[in-house]
């Protein structure tokens, strides 16, 4: 130890005193590097705090939406005038200018074309679809005035939310002068209000932020998963069987063994190359699908099933082996009746885990088409569809404000799921965790 | 009747297959069933696998070959003026016929010759689909009454059903090495189509990259350069600030978690940061890009500093936070493969806790933590998502982590993202990174399993 080593004249120590001299520095020594280790664990802990906190703190308010309460005249002439009450006819009737008629009515001082304009970006352009669906439902309304509470546009949901600063020079801001005093207005009316955000949780894709929601993906998500668990926990499961209760030992087992390892540790947009080039160039299947999602998350997970099914099925003593082939079941009998239930829980853990991590993934799903901007609701394996990572990533693209809320709120939900996901694991283990 | 119906009235009938032969199973036993080679459910199931799985391998080639027959009939029934285009067009007119016949909104107002060509698609893919359905119920239930024929009290199905499962095993377990063939080939197939038109030297040792191709031949300027150099600059000062972030932290913590701290506070503090290492990297990304680089160019901008919008540090910062449980929770595992015999020895020496982890137990494990580190760059240099959404598009060759910098797996979304053709060096030049990419990563966990495989063995 180079600081015992103090060569100030004084020679003839005994090595007690010596080690006594260092000893203070030695402590502190010790004391720094301890310190050290729990900055370094602080340090990381740290880190999921800031990134958790950021993300709920941005995306805790996009379960609220701002909505506005039009009252709009249903007049028989401008909607169905020969009162045929005929779909065709109601569903191409003009409720865009029904709701700018309605806006106009609250405001009648609003003069010339962009002021009007204005006036009608205060509204999300989902509001006529609103009022379409309204009517289709209940042609009686025709010719009466209803009141309906519409998504407000996603400009003045970020200032009602307080994400634009009202005190900024108008140029600076999204929100005009004028749109504040309208807003103000309504508000005093008690026209304006914040309410759950079911748009979110039920619509597909859209390019404005007030109308897009998560359910498109999370079904796009729920196909692809389906798809990856219906062939990997099979596959993964027989390959481990084989693997680890049949294989003879030799060199082809080995290749399988260093293959799995080595698969294991691939980066991720490598499988997504492979599933450009073999499923959608040579086998034809279609881009943007699920099923193809579901077959390149397939073999991305396969390895990590395996390794956790080979754990599990090491777990089982060998005498449960032996007693079955004792009473002379076969090996496969001895495999499938006895070993297999044992190592079960060990294998949906395993499988659970391969799941979380196919859910999160995206870089190989954007190699296969699948981020393409799909508004409509998939309905099959074959539709294309986009995964709940894939649409975050291109929300998180999108100029608008409002996007970063719903961006964040998405990767709450995402969460959500891959925690449940995990804990589901870690119950499983916990309660058929068997010690021999 | 469409092969979905078909297949589950397959799956029905292989049902039916197994009450046949179970129920013959016991008929032929005459009720001593200890008469009967096999146990009567075993009859069941060689049944039902005559009857299933000869039709369902029918199904699956009849499929595939339909996507692949059906088309070039349509081709070959066309009018000549639609048929002597370039083989482009001509595909685009297949898309066309395929999207009417789908009910899918097609580009432009029906040409009545496509329209007629649909119809004639729909009418072949009607024929194939009945034809199918007529061969596959053919074959599942010849092989069903087959096999219900030949059950008799010798008849070894137990046997027989335990050698077609091991069949399945065994393709299962090939599956990983047609994974690996099938990565290996179609990287490769591609990335040497990409070198016949751009040399291998020119791609390796290049120092220009940029990507763009020129669309018409008179077009100037972008001719396309396609040197990886910078790529892997970036792609190494990206994964070298990641590794500054990630091993001392990981390292440090991993020391702390096993050799200092208390029993309470490892139960917390371990899970929690495992929980880094299970939240996607689309998450990571959007925080690199969303708070951690404004962060840093305000901060730099206060010390009046230049820095990039898109600098390498926000994205290397934030890939290293996302390795930290990758370091720690590999360097655990070998920190407590050390024999507690070495830790007693060097107390018993008389040295301090630090003295004995730094002088001992570090150099003793070294090999194993360096093969941790090494898989953890194999994985930095792989990670995707984190560098898309916050590191650069543009090539820039330096080694200033301020500036924005691209990597190699950021270049290969980009090129295949968006509609491309799919023979363009461009798009191919993905494939060649992708090779790239995929030799690199395989090396480094080749080395890095090798190393940690046999400092394992060392203390077993």
């Amino acid at each position: 130890m180079n600081n015992q080593i103090q060569n100030n004249g004084v020679e003839r120590l005994t090595s007690m005193e010596k080690v006594q001299a260092g000893l203070a520095q030695r402590y502190a020594k010790e004391r720094r590097f301890r310190r050290l280790g729990l900055a370094a664990v602080m340090t990381g802990l740290l880190f999921i705090a800031l990134l958790l906190g950021s993300i709920v703190s941005n995306g805790y308010s996009a379960f609220w939406q701002t909505e506005v309460q039009l009252e709009v005249q249903l007049e028989q002439a401008d909607i169905d005038p020969e009162v045929s009450r005929d779909p065709e006819v109601l569903s191409v009737a003009d409720y865009g200018g029904l709701v700018k008629r309605s806006l106009r009515n609250t405001f009648p001082e609003v003069k010339g074309r962009r002021d009007k304009r204005k006036l009608y970006e205060m509204v999300s352009s989902g509001a006529a679809f609103q009022l379409q669906d309204m009517v289709m439902a209940n042609p009686d309304l025709i010719g009466s005035t209803v009141k309906l509470w519409v998504p407000a546009d996603d400009d003045i949901d970020m200032l009602v939310k307080g994400h634009i600063d009202r005190s900024k020079p108008e140029s600076e801001r999204r929100v005009k002068d004028q749109q504040l005093e309208w807003l103000d207005e309504l508000t005093s009316q008690g026209r304006i209000r914040s309410a759950f955000n079911t748009i979110f949780f039920t619509a597909g894709d859209s390019r404005e932020p007030e109308l897009a929601g998560i359910w498109g993906a999370a079904v796009g998500s729920m196909f692809t998963l389906l798809v990856t668990l219906c062939l990997s926990f099979p596959i993964g499961v027989a390959a481990a069987v084989y693997l680890e209760e049949f294989a003879p030992v030799n060199r082809w087992t080995d290749l399988i063994e260093v293959n799995i390892n080595n698969l294991a540790a691939v980066p991720s947009i490598v499988f997504g190359l492979l599933g450009l080039a073999v499923f959608i160039n040579f086998f034809g299947l279609p881009r943007s699908a699920p099923v193809v999602g579901g077959l390149v998350l397939t073999l991305m997970t396969l390895p990590t099933i395996i390794i956790a099914s080979r754990a599990a099925l090491k777990s089982v003593p060998p005498s449960i082996r032996e007693a079955a082939l004792g009473l002379g079941a076969s090996r496969m009998q001895m495999v499938f009746h006895h070993v297999l239930p044992l190592a079960m829980p060990g294998m949906l853990t395993g499988t659970i885990i391969g799941m979380a991590q196919a859910l999160g993934e995206s870089a190989p799903l954007l190699m296969i088409g699948m981020v393409a901007f799909i508004v409509d609701i998939p309905g099959s394996i074959t539709d294309p569809s986009t995964v709940m990572p894939v649409q975050i990533y291109l929300w998180a693209d999108s100029p608008e404000r409002a996007f970063v809320e719903r961006t964040s709120a998405a990767i709450m939900l995402l969460l959500g799921f891959l925690v449940s996901m995990n804990a589901l694991a870690v119950i499983l283990r916990k309660k058929f965790e068997r010690r021999w | 009747m469409s092969p979905t119906t078909l297949i589950l009235t397959l799956a029905a009938l292989s049902l039916f297959g197994f009450w046949l032969g179970r129920q013959r199973s016991i008929v032929v036993a005459r009720g001593k069933l200890k008469d009967l080679h096999s146990l009567p459910v075993y009859y069941g199931y060689y049944t039902a696998l005559w009857c299933g799985i000869p039709a369902f391998l029918i199904w699956c080639l009849w499929l595939a070959l339909e996507t692949v027959i059906i088309p070039d009939l349509v081709v070959a029934a066309l009018p000549s003026k639609l048929r002597d285009v370039s083989p482009d067009h001509l595909t685009l007119i297949v898309n066309d016929i395929k999207n009417l016949v789908t009910g899918n909104i097609v580009s432009s107002n029906v040409d009545p010759a496509i329209q007629v060509a649909a119809d004639h698609y729909q009418h072949l893919l009607n024929i194939s689909h009945m034809a199918l359905a007529v061969v596959v119920l053919t074959l599942a239930i010849a092989g069903a009454v087959l096999a219900w024929k030949s059950i008799k009290l010798t008849r070894r199905a137990r046997n027989a059903v335990e050698g077609t499962v091991k069949v399945f095993l065994v393709a299962s377990s090939t599956i990983a090495i047609f994974t690996t063939v099938g990565i290996v080939l179609s990287v490769l197939f591609e990335s040497m189509r990409f070198f016949d038109s751009v040399p291998i030297t020119n791609f390796i040792f290049g120092l220009d990259w940029s990507p763009q191709m020129a669309i018409r031949e008179d077009q100037v300027g972008s001719s396309g350069a396609f040197g990886a150099v910078p790529l892997f600059a970036g792609t190494l000062l990206i994964s070298f600030i990641a590794m500054l972030v990630a091993v001392p932290v990981g390292l440090m913590s991993a020391i702390y978690l096993s050799e200092y701290a208390g029993p309470k506070l490892r139960a917390m503090a371990k899970p929690i940061l495992e929980i880094l290492a299970g939240i996607p990297t689309v998450v990571y990304g959007f925080f690199a890009a969303l708070t951690v680089a404004p962060f840093i160019r305000n901060s730099g901008g206060l010390l009046g500093l230049d820095v990039s919008s898109e600098s390498a540090l926000a994205a290397g910062l934030v890939m290293g936070i996302m390795i930290i449980p990758f370091v720690s929770s590999l360097s655990d595992d070998v920190i407590n493969a050390v024999p507690q015999s070495m830790r007693d020895g060097s107390y018993g020496l008389g040295a301090t806790k630090s003295e004995t982890i730094r002088l001992v137990i570090i150099p003793a494990a070294l090999p194993g933590i360096v093969g941790g580190v090494l898989l953890a760059i194999s994985r930095a240099i792989g990670e995707t998502m984190i560098v898309v959404m916050a590191a650069g598009l543009s090539a820039n060759l330096t080694a200033n982590p301020l500036q924005a910098v691209t990597t190699v797996t950021v270049q290969i979304v980009t090129l295949l993202v968006g509609d491309q053709e799919f023979d363009s060096p461009k798009t191919l030049a993905a494939f060649a990174l992708g090779l790239m990419l995929f030799i690199t990563t395989l090396v480094l966990n080749v080395i890095a399993l090798h190393v940690v495989r046999k400092y394992r063995e060392q203390y077993e």
